[in-house]
């Protein structure tokens, strides 16, 4: 088992030990370890379908492991009762791939969602904070569009505003890179760092986008087959020895993830002619 | 083979009742969101248009073109006994006791509850429904519940305009078309039926109709596989189950209602 970075208790603001997860025969997480420092950027890297997702599902008391420890804040997630969650829930912003914005909300109303919803605040005030969120993420001038007329890079950009809408101590990325032009990928690599300092939050991100990343993660963990492969700051994993993470961070089309899915001898497979399928 | 059989055959009763477990789950924790929906009646009034208003005009037609169908056929076999003035309780009859409730379901299940079902079930594949999760905020509460209250409500109010559109398209066919006399057709109408026994009842049976057919609409969303495949699918769930549930509740409704009569 790799073992976690190793800060101390207060410096952490998530701290999961010993994380079984499985979605039935499928063993998702295999006792991992993970400590995300306050105050920094930390990656959750690794290739597709381990579970990247389901993490921050986990840390997000969306799912329940199946043994191990979730801590955020000192506060066990799993064994919260509801209220408790999402009083939790609050301090936490997270980013969906998709963005995950109301269709039936314009810009504005989306942003100012979660402070209708959870404060009294009278809507001048909410105004201004709602224009003060776009401000960051440079769409107030679209608070009147709808979400079907946003591209995918503004989506995450008014999701951003949205998630920092109630000031969390935490926000999570899930995959923010995805699909987006080198532009819009620009801008929100840019913005991530730029509020994780001016907001004094604490980021995850998870991502397979190595090098975008890589240039704002103040830590990274790489994940695969339900183990932590490897960890450590940007510069030392590109030192690493294990070969999986170099495969993994020089994007080797071979190595220890091989090209071939596993299957029965190629000759044999061939010569086997007739028998179809 | 016959071990496989026997196996799917298990499985499948396993998960039909865990869906039943889970919608039961899912009608109680609903149901604890209404009073905060009744607290915010701005999220009610928006389901109300969407789900009963918009509505209104499909059940309207309908109702008429019943009427002036039911008025059509019981000319034509009342006649044969003399007994065409009685057309307007045969009119009202059928429509205040089985039809209004039944039919009104039946098209309130075809537009607005596979409509609620795409809707929700769309939100939960395009993560809106996590995302309000994730900002604390219950989907259950302020999604599903206004929905789901909204359905219950509109419904009864529906048959209801079911029902008079329906008497009245009876009147205009009956009365208009073939020559009943217009007095015989209100005054039969007024002397025999019932407001307890055949309006009340009615009621109830659409209210009971509301309650299943808009809990099954938001329950198949909410539960939906998240694809569009999973989605094209709960929606026409929606519209079978709903069917079956109306028409084997009317059943079960019209026994302990009339059948001792």
């Amino acid at each position: 088992m790799a073992e976690a970075a190793n800060p101390s208790q207060s410096d952490v603001l998530v701290r999961i030990r010993d994380l079984h997860f499985s979605r039935g025969e499928h063993m998702i997480f295999d006792g991992i370890d993970l400590d995300i420092p306050r105050g920094k950027i930390t990656a959750i890297m690794g290739p597709s379908g381990t579970g990247k997702t389901t993490l921050l599902r986990l840390i997000g008391g969306q799912l329940y492991p199946d043994r191990g420890s979730v801590q955020v804040d000192g506060e066990e997630v799993p064994s919260l009762r509801r209220g408790e969650l999402y009083e939790l829930r609050k301090r936490m912003g997270m980013l969906f791939q998709s963005g995950a914005l109301l269709t039936d909300l314009d810009v504005y109303d989306n942003v100012a969602f979660p402070l209708r919803e959870h404060t009294a605040l009278p809507e001048s005030m909410i105004r201004d904070l709602v224009l003060m969120k776009l401000q960051a993420v440079g769409l107030r001038g679209a608070r009147h569009l709808m979400p079907s007329e946003l591209s995918g890079g503004m989506a995450r950009r008014v999701a951003l505003a949205r998630a920092i809408a109630l000031d969390p101590m935490m926000i999570m990325y899930d995959e923010p890179f995805t699909g987006q032009d080198p532009i819009s990928m620009g801008a929100l690599v840019q913005l991530i760092r730029l509020l994780n300092d001016a907001l004094g939050l604490t980021s995850i991100i998870v991502s397979h986008d190595v090098q975008e990343t890589a240039a704002i993660s103040d830590y990274i963990y790489v994940i695969s087959r339900g183990k932590v492969v490897g960890h450590g700051t940007p510069d030392a994993l590109d030192k690493t020895d294990s070969e999986w993470v170099r495969q993994f961070m020089l994007g080797l089309p071979d190595g220890p993830v091989p090209f071939h899915y596993p299957a029965p001898d190629y000759r044999e497979d061939l010569l086997q002619g007739g028998e179809a399928g | 083979m016959m071990l496989e059989w026997v196996r799917q055959l298990g499985r499948s009763g396993i998960d039909f009742f865990e869906k039943l477990g889970r919608g039961h789950l899912f009608l109680v924790k609903t149901l604890a969101g209404v009073p905060e929906v009744l607290a915010r009646p701005r999220l009610l009034i928006a389901q109300l248009l969407s789900v009963g208003v918009l509505s209104f005009m499909l059940i309207a037609i309908s109702g008429l073109f019943v009427g002036m169908v039911l008025a059509l056929q019981g000319y034509n076999t009342l006649v044969d006994f003399g007994a065409e003035e009685s057309l307007g309780v045969v009119v009202a009859l059928s429509i205040v006791r089985e039809l209004g409730p039944v039919v009104t379901a039946l098209l309130f299940a075809g537009r607005a509850g596979s409509a609620l079902t795409a809707e929700i079930g769309l939100m939960k594949a395009t993560e809106q429904l996590s995302g309000m999760e994730m900002m604390a905020v219950d989907p259950l509460h302020r999604v599903i519940a206004p929905r789901f209250l909204a359905g219950v409500i509109s419904m009864p109010l529906l048959a209801a305009i079911f029902s008079a559109v329906g008497i009245w398209g009876g009147y205009f066919v009956g009365v208009g078309l073939l020559g009943v006399d217009e007095g015989a057709y209100w005054s039969q109408m007024q002397d025999k039926v019932d407001f307890l026994d055949d309006i009340l009842n009615g009621v109830i049976k659409s209210a009971v109709f509301g309650v299943v057919t808009t809990w099954i609409a938001v329950f198949e969303g909410y539960d939906t596989i998240p694809t569009s495949e999973g989605v094209s699918r709960a929606t026409t769930r929606t519209v079978v189950h709903s069917a079956f549930a109306v028409l084997g509740l009317d059943f079960v409704l019209t026994a302990l209602m009339f059948g001792d009569s």
